[in-house]
């Protein structure tokens, strides 16, 4: 494509700490034709957010844009005058931000907001019904008057993708508009971006970290790795035959949805006694009850997944099988011994023999303390006495969740994200557990270390410990557990083997999660093509 | 030896435990905070051991400037200022360490446990604490000092009673984001009793605002009381107290500034450099706390 | 990492309208605010009257009769049980009748009165120029983060803070009043009768004294505020909507800033409530901080209770005021 045709020219761009000159991006160059959606994926720290903002000729506080070009319809924004770049963002350059609680002013209604996008002007209000509509949102001025609060994340993410395509620019630049919505949403909002885009024959840069994503949504996708652009081309080239090491690797790192399942029930059962069963629970916050008649039972060497999205209940649904919240009624037991609702109840055999792990691997590690006493603490606490000295205990435990010995010495602030969940593993194992909660717990790991993290989770399971696996991502159940259990606010709504939930769902909730997920491979330019039903 | 982990950049060692210690030394605002504070406590320790004179001793006539032997002059009675202002530190500075220090402990105790037992019981607890905070600190101590009289311990016990409300409800608000914590709740998952939590996981990570809180507590105690004295409540006559000697020369401030300004100028490096301790410090505590997280 | 703040499960619903849970949160507090002023009440009263030795012998003095003294106690209403003593004050008090002066014997309501009146002209005053002093201040310090202004404005705020109240009051008056320059009068003596306000010159040492005591403190408060807004994301987003600064701040940052700014004036009235029976006593200003003091060296026991639950009651009620303020107005800003 000749760069005369070419709506965005990218060359060299370069942005620096301010402090230290060390580099976030390192030259990143790429063309984009109107109407063109490029996928920038990349896992945290490959600088992808950085090189966004840098289109627009933005760099935040503390970083500096070192060079480059950034030709929008000929134009250099990096060159601009302040007064020029000011008038060239927001009309010539958009951008849609990753969480617009946050993005949108708590105190201007939406459509003053949106003015302020478009402008005042006789055609102004005309305009923007017009986009509104556009983007499936209510046009009418009810709608206008309210607030950002007032909105749900869904139509929050809209307004913004609304006020960015208003002023009809040449380029739009989305950061991760779909993190943290649900699956529906994210459906509903990805769409809604590629009809936009297409109508608009504008161009667009989708960045996230979700290749699924960026598959349906996205022409050319671009992979990131250390503030370098190691691999581009359009979505068929790289899915199918990436070039580069570190895209085969995220490639392999995916986990699929419409694979085939990893585990099997194991039919021949060399013991048929659960290892948990919960029957009946039901439990409450204050007077809202979040529980409905939860049973289930996990089976010796099993993983079962539950399923749910946010406000479904089932994080309160571990916090009570872990005893921290109490149930208003119902059974738990674990190996066949009834359980005290209340962990400060339970025998120190069923603390040991069930641990918990949680999601943010940057909160569950006391911060102050070094990795070994964070370690042999459980044994303090359980008085449990280990045949050889805690040392030995450390070692081991280390050793089983792939980490050098030498972690034992340090603090959490000095591991990684996945390091320090490897800790917490490490932490429960340590106990010799035979039941493990794991609460979303790859959910803040990049996709390859979430790889990992599950492959040493099937080791585990190998080795006869059995877990409850609690998640919103349908591909990391395919790939890990044995059978699944879906719960819609706080309801079991369906379970069974894994299989037969992902490919056979019964109930219509399923059958929409299912719909509704993305998976990587499900075919280049399947936009829209299974049904996403559209909420308002 | 980690599979396929992808770069992060990690915090840097400074963000652990013994780090905190060597930051605040190299800190100008801290040091020079600490500093000033220890110089008028040497000062008023050693003080009396240094006076030429009684501070109780008549040695001129009432508000003559300085001359021989007198270098700052003579007060409202004829007494030596230097002797009184070397003399009249212990008195301030034993009775502030003390109410700062029982409106720490106490506004810790009560602060923390507020926040782990949460519910009705930190509801009510801070109701009552809203109680004592509806007094402004002054007319708090001068309500009770003017039924019971004005003894120095009474003063220090109240002094710290009113400190305590304010201490309670900050180091509650450190508390309560810890006791959320993640790290909190698994101690919790695998049983350990409330109290051990409450002093090995929230404790460590509360120590921070605590030192800040400090600073500032001392500060105002000896505010506070040297203003108990000013007012003629706080330290009696004939003691010398910076404090006092204010009260008693100001109406000489024209004739014999020396005998007013001196001990003021004492008082107010004293709580100067605990205001800066207190800023540095909590200006060290926001930067590594946004780090480490 | 996922904010789940956004979302709210399948088939998205609106979040509830704000208005419902902030009027939530006003009435508790309210109504736990009356309930610990009649506390503070109960404990000024049973402090003051229940707890002294012997009030008519600390009133007569040493050579008093038995008789005389028991007269004394009889006239008081001491004789009575402590509960209807308080009730009756109390009820006095919610009428209009506060008692009766025990040194002059005028209705204390009269004597207390234009001493409310001057206190409050003097914090009022003082408000008037400190408020928006600290705003502009404020501002200023959060436009110029981190460079000379800023730094000069938090140097001078680290001391004058530090200082107690009458220490600097001293300073101001050595330097104006007596030793350095002499503009004005060190002492603020309005003659009974007269509104302050017809003494100017009386008034600047004392006025000068709470205005740097106040702005020091509240200037800081809309810094962080203002500083607060600067970082957030709708001011990141603003920006790269490509509107100009000055659009940014007055229509972004400000509106938003204002609010805990406002809170935080409610406080420094209160603060200043605090300090003022120091200043008042330093300055010989005739307002309550010195009635205070006169009414616990001469046992006045009826003024001395008025004067405390005055000032407590007010105190109490900014610091209630910024309480709800906050609850009604607060959003949470979450930043990067």
């Amino acid at each position: 494509m000749s760069a005369s045709h070419a709506a965005v020219v990218v060359e060299d761009l370069r942005v620096v700490i301010e402090r230290d000159g060390t580099p976030i991006v390192r030259g990143a160059s790429f063309e984009l034709a109107p109407g063109e959606v490029l996928g920038l994926v990349g896992e945290s720290g490959s600088g992808k957010s950085t090189l966004g903002l840098a289109l627009l000729g933005f760099a935040k506080p503390g970083a500096r844009i070192d060079g480059g070009r950034v030709a929008v319809d000929g134009t250099d924004v990096l060159s601009l005058a302040p007064a020029e770049l000011r008038r060239t963002r927001g009309s010539r350059v958009a951008y849609v931000p990753q969480d617009p609680g946050a993005s949108l002013n708590p105190r201007m209604s939406v459509g003053a907001q949106l003015r302020e996008a478009v402008g005042t002007g006789p055609e102004s209000d005309a305009l923007i019904r017009r986009i509104l509509a556009e983007v499936g949102l209510p046009d009418d001025r009810e709608f206008l008057t309210r607030h950002p609060e007032q909105l749900s994340g869904g139509q929050q993410q809209r307004v913004a993708i609304a006020m960015a395509i208003a002023p009809s620019p040449r380029l739009i630049v989305l950061d991760e508009p779909t993190t943290g919505l649900d699956v529906t949403t994210q459906r509903m909002v990805l769409d809604t971006v590629a009809r936009v885009t297409e109508a608009h024959d504008m161009a667009a840069i989708y960045i996230s970290h979700d290749l699924a994503v960026i598959e349906h949504v996205a022409d050319k996708v671009g992979v990131m790795q250390n503030g370098r652009l190691v691999e581009a081309g359009t979505m068929q080239e790289v899915l199918s035959r990436p070039a580069h090491p570190y895209t085969q690797q995220l490639l392999a790192a995916v986990p699929s949805l419409r694979g085939p399942s990893l585990r099997e029930p194991d039919t021949a059962q060399s013991d048929p006694r659960p290892v948990f069963e919960a029957e009946g629970v039901n439990a409450s916050h204050g007077h809202n009850q979040v529980l409905f008649d939860v049973s289930f039972r996990v089976q010796r060497g099993e993983c079962v997944a539950v399923v749910g999205e946010s406000g479904s209940g089932k994080t309160t649904l571990s916090r009570t099988l872990i005893g921290l919240h109490p149930a208003d009624s119902g059974s738990m037991s674990l190996a066949s011994r009834v359980l005290a609702d209340r962990v400060a109840d339970r025998s120190r055999d069923d603390r040991r023999e069930m641990q918990y792990i949680f999601q943010n691997p940057y909160a569950s590690l006391q911060p102050r303390r070094r990795i070994r006493d964070t370690l042999t603490l459980p044994l303090r606490a359980l008085q449990i006495s280990t045949g050889s000295s805690a040392d030995a205990a450390v070692r081991s435990a280390l050793d089983r969740v792939r980490l050098l010995p030498e972690v034992a010495d340090k603090f959490p602030a000095e591991l990684s994200g996945g390091q320090r969940q490897r800790v917490a593993i490490a932490r429960a194992l340590i106990c010799e557990p035979t039941f493990l909660i794991c609460d979303e717990i790859t959910s803040a790991l990049d996709v390859s270390v979430q790889a990992s993290v599950l492959e040493l989770l099937a080791e585990l399971m190998d080795d006869g410990l059995s877990m409850l696996f609690v998640t919103h991502n349908l591909a990391v159940v395919n790939a890990i557990a044995t059978r699944t259990v879906v719960v819609q606010r706080g309801r079991i709504v369906e379970q069974g083997s894994t299989r037969s939930v992902l490919t056979a769902p019964a109930h219509p909730y399923t059958q929409r999660l299912m719909a509704d997920t993305l998976d990587v491979g499900a075919g280049v330019g399947s936009h829209g093509a299974e049904g996403a039903s559209a909420h308002g | 030896m980690t599979l396929h982990e992808s770069v992060h950049t990690v915090a840097p060692a400074a963000a652990r435990r013994g780090g905190m210690a060597r930051r605040v030394l190299k800190n100008g605002q801290t040091t020079t905070g600490m500093a000033l504070m220890l110089g008028i406590v040497l000062l008023a320790a050693i003080g009396p051991f240094l006076a030429p004179h009684l501070p109780t001793e008549i040695v001129g006539r009432p508000f003559t400037g300085p001359s021989d032997g007198i270098l700052l002059g003579t007060d409202v009675l004829g007494r030596d200022v230097l002797s009184r202002v070397l003399s009249g530190g212990r008195l301030l500075i034993v009775m502030s360490v003390a109410a700062t220090l029982i409106g720490l402990v106490l506004g810790t105790i009560i602060g923390v446990t507020s926040a782990y037992v949460s519910g009705l019981g930190d509801f009510l607890t801070m109701r009552v604490l809203d109680v004592i905070l509806a007094f402004p600190s002054i007319v708090f101590a001068l309500l009770f000092v003017s039924v019971l009289g004005a003894n120095p311990v009474l003063l220090v016990v109240l002094v710290g009673v009113a400190h305590t409300p304010s201490v309670a409800r900050v180091m509650r608000g450190a508390a309560m984001t810890v006791v959320t914590r993640d790290y909190v709740l698994w101690a919790r998952s695998i049983g350990i009793p409330p109290f051990t939590i409450l002093r090995a996981e929230v404790f460590p990570n509360i120590v921070s605002p605590l030192m800040v809180e400090a600073g500032l507590r001392l500060m105002w105690s000896v505010g506070t009381i040297a203003a108990l004295s000013f007012l003629g409540y706080g330290i009696q006559p004939p003691t010398a107290d910076w404090g006092l000697m204010a009260s008693e020369n100001r109406n000489a401030l024209s004739l014999q500034p020396l005998s007013v300004v001196v001990p003021i100028a004492v008082i107010g490096i004293f709580t100067i450099g605990a205001n800066l301790f207190a800023e540095g410090l909590g200006r060290i505590v926001a930067r590594t706390e946004g780090a480490g997280a | 990492m996922a904010s789940l703040a956004n979302t709210a499960g399948a088939g998205a619903t609106r979040t509830r309208p704000n208005g419902r849970r902030r009027n939530g949160m006003i009435l508790p507090r309210v109504i736990s605010g009356v309930i610990i002023l009649f506390v503070v009440s109960i404990i000024v009263f049973f402090t003051t009257q229940a707890l002294p030795g012997d009030l008519p012998r600390l009133i007569l003095g040493v050579d008093a009769t038995p008789d005389q003294v028991d007269a004394l106690r009889v006239q008081l209403g001491l004789d009575r049980p402590p509960l209807v003593q308080y009730a009756e004050w109390i009820t006095g008090v919610l009428r209009g009748d506060w008692g009766t002066s025990l040194v002059n014997g005028r209705p204390v309501a009269d004597v207390v009165g234009f001493r409310v009146l001057n206190s409050f002209a003097l914090i009022i005053i003082a408000m008037l120029i400190a408020i928006p002093l600290s705003f502009v201040l404020g501002v200023l310090a959060a436009a110029r983060r981190d460079r000379a202004t800023d730094h000069a404005l938090f140097g001078v705020s680290v001391v004058v803070n530090a200082l107690p109240d009458f220490v600097l009051g001293t300073l101001l008056v050595a330097l104006f009043g007596t030793t350095v320059f002499r503009i004005f009068p060190p002492v603020a003596l309005i003659p009974v009768g007269d509104l302050p306000w017809w003494h100017p010159a009386s008034l600047v040492l004392p006025v000068m004294t709470i205005v740097l005591m106040a702005t020091t403190y509240l200037y800081r408060l809309v810094r962080a505020s203002m500083l607060d807004v600067l970082d957030s994301d709708y001011v990141q987003t603003a920006t790269l909507k490509g509107l100009s600064r000055t659009r940014i701040l007055f229509r972004h940052a400000l509106p938003n800033a204002v609010v805990p700014a406002v809170q935080a004036s409610s406080l420094v009235f209160a603060v200043s409530l605090g300090g003022l029976v120091v200043i008042e006593y330093l300055f010989g200003y005739p307002g309550l901080g010195t009635l205070l003091a006169d009414s616990i060296a001469t046992h006045d026991l009826p003024v001395l209770q008025a004067v405390i639950l005055i000032i407590a009651a007010t105190f109490f009620i900014c610091n209630l005021i910024a309480d709800v303020i906050s609850a009604r107005f607060g959003t949470r800003t979450r930043n990067r």
